[in-house]
């Protein structure tokens, strides 16, 4: 697992208050996870801060499993 | 109680009646507080008399880019933006048959866009920290209208209806947002009002006397504590009892 993926997957469980074992890449932040739509806007948030990057609105919306967040940091990183 | 200490607060309108009463009492409560307006030198003269914690930060809310700017602008003077109190106001006022688009557009713009954006701006830092308040001062007239006013009326029922969507958006994170609705007040803006007009006023508030703008100052205070933080989507209509809803 990667360096990214594990700080993505420390903030959702801190943010959602998940167990750790949920928080899989295919999980959806709101179909699996229990987040409502101004979680999401938080998660982003989040991950702007940890990751010192600026996601847009138009890219936060096709974030919508953990996969999707460490890939697009992933590739923000690279 | 009503304890302000440690607070930042931005207000607009702040060289206007009710703009400058609310940032003195917010002030006295202890908070630390930025004033905005188009005018520096009031801005200034404000700034002297309150002494220490106090910021200017001026703006121009008809123009986009100035209300884009301000908001970063209170952040930097202030650290954070705890409270944001949407005060400025105009009023151009005509006949609706007679209402030019310019006058229409200005009192949307100024009343209600800039209360939009700004509100938009502060509520990301409100959300990280879990805790904020927006006041945005309305109107009497957004209630039942008046002649003459159909965009003022319209800018000021509008503040009411998206802070309401607005409350319920952020409610969990302890983030309230709130109007206050004042009646006729003495300021600058009810000066213009001629004596037939102001007697005709007079006979139709149980109160028979205007508001001050300290009476609506104090009702920002309360909004803006932590005592207030189980009130949000409301009005507090201070119009001695002109209007009762």
């Amino acid at each position: 697992m990667s360096d990214i993926a594990d700080r993505v997957k420390k903030i959702v469980v801190e943010h959602l208050g998940v167990e750790p074992e949920k928080v899989i890449d295919s999980a959806n932040f709101i179909d699996d996870l229990g987040a409502d739509s101004l979680d999401t806007v938080e998660l982003v948030m989040a991950f702007e801060e940890e990751f010192s990057v600026e996601i847009p609105d138009d890219a936060a919306e096709t974030i919508r499993t953990v996969g999707d967040a460490v890939s697009f940091l992933e590739k923000k990183a690279a | 109680m009503f304890d302000l200490t440690g607070k930042s607060a931005l207000v607009t309108g702040a060289t206007g009646g009710i703009g400058g009463a609310v940032a003195k009492a917010l002030h006295a409560q202890g908070a630390h507080v930025a004033i905005s307006g188009t005018r520096r030198e009031a801005l200034e003269a404000l700034a002297a008399e309150l002494g220490q914690r106090v910021q200017i930060v001026p703006a121009n809310l008809s123009d986009k880019d100035s209300v884009e700017a301000l908001i970063p602008a209170a952040e930097a003077a202030l650290g954070q933006v705890d409270i944001l109190v949407n005060n400025a106001g105009v009023t151009r006022d005509n006949l609706f048959m007679r209402m030019k688009d310019e006058e229409w557009e200005t009192v949307l713009r100024v009343n209600l866009e800039a209360a939009f954006r700004l509100s938009r701006a502060v509520i990301k830092g409100m959300m990280k920290r879990r805790w904020g308040r927006i006041v945005s001062v309305t109107s009497v007239i957004g209630t039942p209208g008046n002649a003459g006013q159909a965009n003022y009326a319209a800018s000021k029922a509008g503040l009411i209806g998206m802070s309401k969507s607005l409350a319920q958006e952020v409610a969990s994170r302890n983030i309230t947002v709130n109007c206050i609705a004042p009646g006729f007040i003495a300021t600058p803006m009810t000066d213009v009002l001629n004596e037939k007009q102001r007697e005709g006023i007079l006979t139709k508030v149980p109160m028979a006397r205007l508001g001050t703008p300290e009476d609506i100052a104090a009702a920002a205070v309360y909004l803006a504590s932590d005592e207030a933080a189980y009130l949000t989507g409301q009005t507090l209509h201070i119009n001695g009892g002109m209007t009762m809803i």
